[in-house]
């Protein structure tokens, strides 16, 4: 079993989020970077399946410039056997990031490859779909439940109200949710280990795409409202502004 | 004449509430641009509700019908709508689980970018711009779609469904040759709660303060009360178990944006604020009278959420009954 994983550097999710000079882009300075927390279940369920088939590869792939390394190394860490480093810069349009990833993955020889669902900083929910796209490969995306097993891949995703069955051959390519499986926590030994397994370094250069940022700002803040009152007795109150001055009920 | 599509969901045979916003989007987006909108239907047979889609916007209602079009059918789908979306200005999806997984399909089958999850747009310069939420809505991204088509998912909740009514002429769509590489086998019932966080025009949170999985009765009832009511979760319980992860609300979870968002027993840390600030209406519920999460609510009640939440539910289902 082959298995390539693609994991972003992210801001942490506790980040606060300030505009940087530009103003299309945030001010990274003292911001804490992690691996993006839905492609740590890609991580994970990498490693689960390679200990099951007891034989094979995992591979992480990153698109960054050299602080992604430290994000490879953790992957290192959990337990991936080697990293690449495709070094550039990132791309506002994800079918960009998408068709280097797909250059790379291309002739690998992987049954599977993984990604979280969507990177929690550009929101994009799409270059794993899009490398599958590019491939010709089946993809299943935003699974919170996967199984592999005889050449075939099954999973399920929630929908709206339910939740789909999701069937395959091998090679495919396979986004994960939240649910699909708890990620390890990298041990002492496997933090060792890691700065010994390779990290190849590949430079590449992205296409200009077709989405331009042209701004980023902050949302507007919301006006703290008022509290209508404590203890029990407050309810009624509520209720009745929630009809007659806020109309929602 | 420029022309936009706006691709529909259908389950069931039956259309769902969301396929009227993109219609909605759509006609927004032909308006600026002075462009018609053909809303695309993709079944396996007669679909109930069609007919309100020329009411929303719609200048032609185009069906692809396929035997295998009763569930989703993703390489279906896409290979139907990206044998057309080559001669539309801008494609428009719904952020839903479908349009999530669909619209980066027909994005990558055209060789454009895909914008999701946008919450305003426009036309700048015969482009099509829009703005999208990014680091959980921490930010607010503006972004031009320089492509021949714009393909672009709006957010549920988000466009509202407006009154230009047009003819919605009903025209077959062909659906090309496709190898479906991946396929829906089942659609299941979820174990908890049928109405999704994103989609409900009421959320009703719960947090630690819940203390323990079965209080979270509490705020099935006040749901239930107000109606139209989804019960979302904190990180933290999710995390601890009590509830499924669809139900999360945050940057690791759902960004959701009801008319109403109830919070109850949540401090408000920034990574839920994130994922429920653009809610119209919060109402937040919690005995620390200093918990970040009164700063964004529109209404507070500082008190012990186990007297106070049956309370609001006696209160609400008293109302609603007058």
């Amino acid at each position: 079993m082959k298995i390539a994983v693609c994991l972003k550097r992210v801001p942490d999710t506790t980040t606060k989020i300030v505009v940087g000079a530009g103003g299309k882009s945030i001010d990274e300075a003292g911001v804490k970077f992690v691996p993006n927390p839905y492609d740590e279940y890609a991580v994970e369920a990498a490693i689960a399946l390679k200990e099951k088939a007891g034989a094979g590869e995992t591979v992480v792939v990153s698109l960054g410039g050299d602080a992604a390394q430290e994000t490879i190394r953790t992957a290192l860490a959990m337990g991936i056997d080697r990293g690449v480093l495709l070094k550039g810069d990132g791309s506002a349009d994800g079918l960009e990031v998408a068709r280097v990833l797909a250059a790379e993955l291309n002739g690998g020889g992987y049954d599977l490859i993984l990604f979280g669902k969507m990177a929690v900083d550009d929101y994009h929910h799409a270059v794993g779909v899009m490398v599958g796209e590019i491939l010709g490969l089946p993809v299943l995306s935003s699974v919170s439940a996967l199984r592999v097993e005889g050449g075939t891949v099954g999973g399920e995703r929630e929908i709206e109200g339910g939740v789909e069955v999701l069937a395959a051959a091998l090679p495919a390519v396979v986004t994960t949710d939240k649910g699909v499986n708890t990620p390890r926590l990298p041990s002492l030994k496997g933090i060792m280990a890691a700065k010994k397994k390779p990290l190849e370094v590949k430079p590449v250069s992205l296409g200009a795409g077709t989405m331009v940022v042209t701004g980023l700002s902050l949302p507007p803040e919301r006006q703290a409202g008022r509290i209508v009152g404590e203890g029990p007795d407050a309810a009624a109150v509520l209720a009745q502004l929630l009809r007659t001055e806020a109309k929602v009920i | 004449m420029a022309a936009i599509l706006a691709v529909t969901e259908q389950r069931g045979g039956s259309l769902r509430k969301v396929s009227l916003e993109v219609v909605a989007a759509a006609r927004q987006l032909a308006d600026a641009m002075g462009a018609t909108v053909d809303a695309v239907v993709c079944s396996s047979g007669p679909v109930e509700g069609v007919a309100a889609l020329g009411n929303a916007g719609a200048d032609q209602v185009r069906h692809a019908s396929h035997e295998t079009f009763t569930l989703y059918n993703p390489d279906g789908f896409a290979a139907t709508i990206a044998s057309v979306g080559g001669g539309y200005a801008a494609i428009v999806f719904a952020a839903t689980a479908m349009g999530r997984d669909l619209a980066p399909r027909v994005a990558a089958k055209l060789g454009v970018g895909c914008a999701t999850d946008v919450t305003g747009l426009g036309t700048e310069g015969g482009a099509v711009v829009v703005t999208r939420p990014v680091y959980a809505g921490k930010a607010i991204q503006q972004v031009r779609l320089t492509g021949a088509t714009a393909v672009l998912s709006i957010r549920p909740n988000t466009f509202a469904t407006g009154s230009a009514a047009k003819a919605g002429t009903l025209q077959p769509l062909a659906v090309p040759a496709f190898t479906a590489r991946v396929t829906v086998t089942a659609v299941k019932a979820p174990a908890q709660a049928s109405l999704d966080v994103t989609e409900a025009p009421i959320v009703v949170s719960g947090g630690r303060g819940l203390r323990e999985p079965a209080n979270f009765k509490l705020l099935e009832d006040l749901a239930a009360a107000l109606g139209n009511a989804a019960v979302g979760a904190s990180r933290a319980v999710v995390d601890a178990g009590w509830r499924e992860h669809g139900a999360q609300v945050g940057q690791t979870g759902k960004t959701v944006a009801p008319s109403l968002y109830v919070a109850v027993g949540i401090s408000g840390a920034i990574q839920h604020l994130a994922g429920m600030r653009t809610s119209k209406v919060i109402v937040a519920i919690n005995k620390d009278k200093d918990a970040p999460i009164f700063k964004v609510a529109d209404y507070g009640i500082v008190g012990d959420l186990f007297e106070v939440v049956p309370r609001l539910t006696a209160e609400v289902t008293k109302l609603r009954a007058e």
